[in-house]
């Protein structure tokens, strides 16, 4: 017997289940594939390098050790030269690298439409080489005697060849100096397309008003480009607290720990000592730095963007 | 006044723009000439700008010193299975993101791309103990392919070039009675041309160029991509100036011929998802 709160008698369970399927299956289908791989080869290993950043990790049989690993890590010394490092290979390299874009971009914008292309290609040309490539390339670029490109150059103008990445006077800043020369082709690209998005009405309206060339930059240009300024910011920030391979090429983290990086750190420890357990405390501490890095440069930057 | 401001303006930026367009060029320039200098005999060699005599004896050195064929093999093979994995499944999920109501749909993209911002250090070591230990996988292309087979990155790429395609269309062909699959198939994909050109040539280029994972699960030489293979040279033999040079070149060159034929696509295929993403 039917009551008038009960559902409609034609819809029994199993059928609800069928049309939910029907309706979504397909759905939860074409997202199963990146879900796994996404549970295996993320989530699986995030959960895990936790467990283990607690661990004295082995294969066999790994010791729950607390937070000595965080403990030890805090008092050593190459640790914090890591960071101290990375902090300075970062704030050497990102603002300079986006001054730098960002003038180009300015000035490549006032070109023809055939020159920008040009430049744009050209100057996009290295971000095709892989890193290898580019640290091999600067290797011979930075070599010691006087065959060095650098110290060539430099000898153009009488000053005595440079051992650039032999002494931790120079080599931190050597790999700055290769990163500050680099590409910069993503960021110009992203730029040309963000100043071709004002709109002109704003600089007409601005030259009615007599504003000066300055205030047109200052009000118009640089405020509507923040997005992009961000943009690169961030992910600037991200790859460099990450940078890896020119380390490992062309210097090893040295002389002296001249230019440990803190990936090139957890690297060393995870793989050449196997400590697993304190290289998983070192990354954890690294994601932390990045998560929070990235989320004051959103707050703080995003704050005042209007479209 | 206003006009001679701009002239000037343009004769400063064109002359700082040639200068840094040489300054971008002439390293990709020097490993080009290095490469085709013979450096053989001497420790001191000092290879010209403008190169006296040719010779391609770098070449033939780095070929005969390595297993760069077998090397570039690799690479290819990797590459190529890695991009068709990305362009489909990023598609794929990009296109349910963006088109499909589905419960959950929300929670499950936003979970996948906060997890961009985890840097790879630390999945590095759990990733490693599973493939080489759980699933016995070290040193095979398995081991190599499967973390990489489709990135977050990517089916945000997908999901927003996705909706900007007419849902109109997928409407129609479903009153066709066309299956799910089969719009995504015979609708989608030839829609998303422009956006799959893109994607593919950026996850080949990013394929080709992977250093850090093969280099950690690889350990025999037949195993080793053109990238991890010309590192462990560079160690090896890091005196033979015009080898590294010519093994530099040959690591590089692919993508750079890629880049001149395909120039179009990549100038336009930063933007999207970048600008305003």
């Amino acid at each position: 017997m039917q009551t008038a709160l009960a559902p409609k008698p034609s819809v029994p369970r199993t059928s609800r289940v069928a049309r939910f399927w029907r309706d979504y299956g397909w759905a939860y289908l074409f997202i199963l594939a990146p879900v796994l791989l996404f549970l295996i080869f993320t989530l699986y290993p995030v959960l895990t390098a936790l467990i283990m950043s607690f661990q004295k990790y082995n294969i066999m049989n790994s010791t729950w050790v607390g937070l000595d690993n965080y403990e030890r890590l805090v008092k050593d010394e190459t640790f914090w030269k890591s960071i101290k490092n990375t902090v300075i290979f970062t704030v050497g390299t990102v603002p300079v690298n986006i001054l730098i874009t960002f003038v180009l971009s300015y000035f490549i914008y006032q070109m023809k439409s055939k020159w920008q292309t040009f430049f744009k290609a050209t100057m996009y040309l290295p971000a095709v080489a892989s890193g290898v490539t580019i640290s091999i390339v600067w290797l011979a670029i930075f070599d010691p005697t006087d065959s060095g490109l650098l110290n060539r150059f430099l000898g153009l103008f009488g000053l005595d060849p440079v051992i650039w990445l032999g002494q931790s006077g120079t080599a931190l800043f050597s790999l700055i100096l290769m990163n500050w020369l680099g590409s910069h082709g993503a960021g110009i690209i992203l730029y040309l397309a963000a100043m071709g998005g004002i709109p002109k009405s704003l600089y007409e309206a601005a030259d009615i008003d007599h504003a000066s060339g300055w205030t047109q930059f200052s009000k118009i240009t640089w405020p509507l480009l923040k997005p992009t300024t961000l943009y690169l910011l961030v992910t600037g920030v991200i790859t460099s607290f990450q940078v890896f391979i020119s380390v490992y090429l062309m210097t090893q983290g040295g002389p002296n720990f001249a230019t440990t990086t803190i990936a090139y750190l957890i690297y060393e420890t995870a793989f050449k000592f196997y400590e697993f357990g304190l290289a998983s405390a070192q990354s954890f501490v690294l994601a932390i730095i990045i998560i929070v890095i990235s989320v004051i440069q959103f707050k703080y930057f995003s704050s005042d963007i209007e479209y | 006044m206003k006009s001679t401001q701009k002239k000037i303006l343009l004769v400063v930026a064109s002359i700082l723009l040639v200068v840094w367009a040489l300054v971008t060029v002439i390293p990709m320039y020097w490993m080009l000439v290095g490469s085709v200098q013979d450096s053989a005999m001497s420790a001191s060699f000092k290879p010209q700008m403008i190169p006296e005599q040719l010779s391609l004896s770098p070449y033939e050195r780095f070929f005969a010193k390595t297993d760069a064929w077998r090397w570039l093999y690799n690479s290819l093979l990797i590459s190529i299975i890695l991009t068709v994995t990305n362009v489909f499944f990023a598609s794929l999920a990009g296109y349910a993101f963006a088109k499909l109501k589905f419960p959950g749909s929300q929670a499950v993209f936003w979970t996948l791309l906060g997890t961009m911002m985890i840097p790879a250090q630390v999945t590095l070591i759990p990733l490693y103990i599973l493939m080489v230990n759980v699933f016995d996988l070290g040193d095979t292309y398995t081991a190599i392919i499967l973390p990489a087979a489709v990135s977050v990155g990517n089916i945000f790429l997908m999901k927003q070039f996705m909706s900007t395609l007419p849902t109109s269309l997928i409407h129609a062909a479903r009153i066709d009675a066309c299956s799910e699959f089969g719009i995504f198939w015979k609708v989608i994909l030839p829609m998303a041309k422009p956006g799959i050109a893109v994607l593919a040539i950026f996850t080949f280029v990013a394929s080709w160029n992977e250093f850090f994972w093969p280099f950690l699960i690889t350990n025999s030489n037949e195993m080793r991509t053109i990238q991890v293979g010309l590192a462990s040279f560079v160690f090896a033999e890091s005196t033979d100036f015009g080898a590294m040079m010519a093994g530099a070149t040959i690591g590089a060159l692919p993508m750079i011929i890629l880049f001149f034929s395909l120039q179009r696509y990549f100038l336009q295929g930063i933007t999207i998802g970048a600008v305003k993403g």
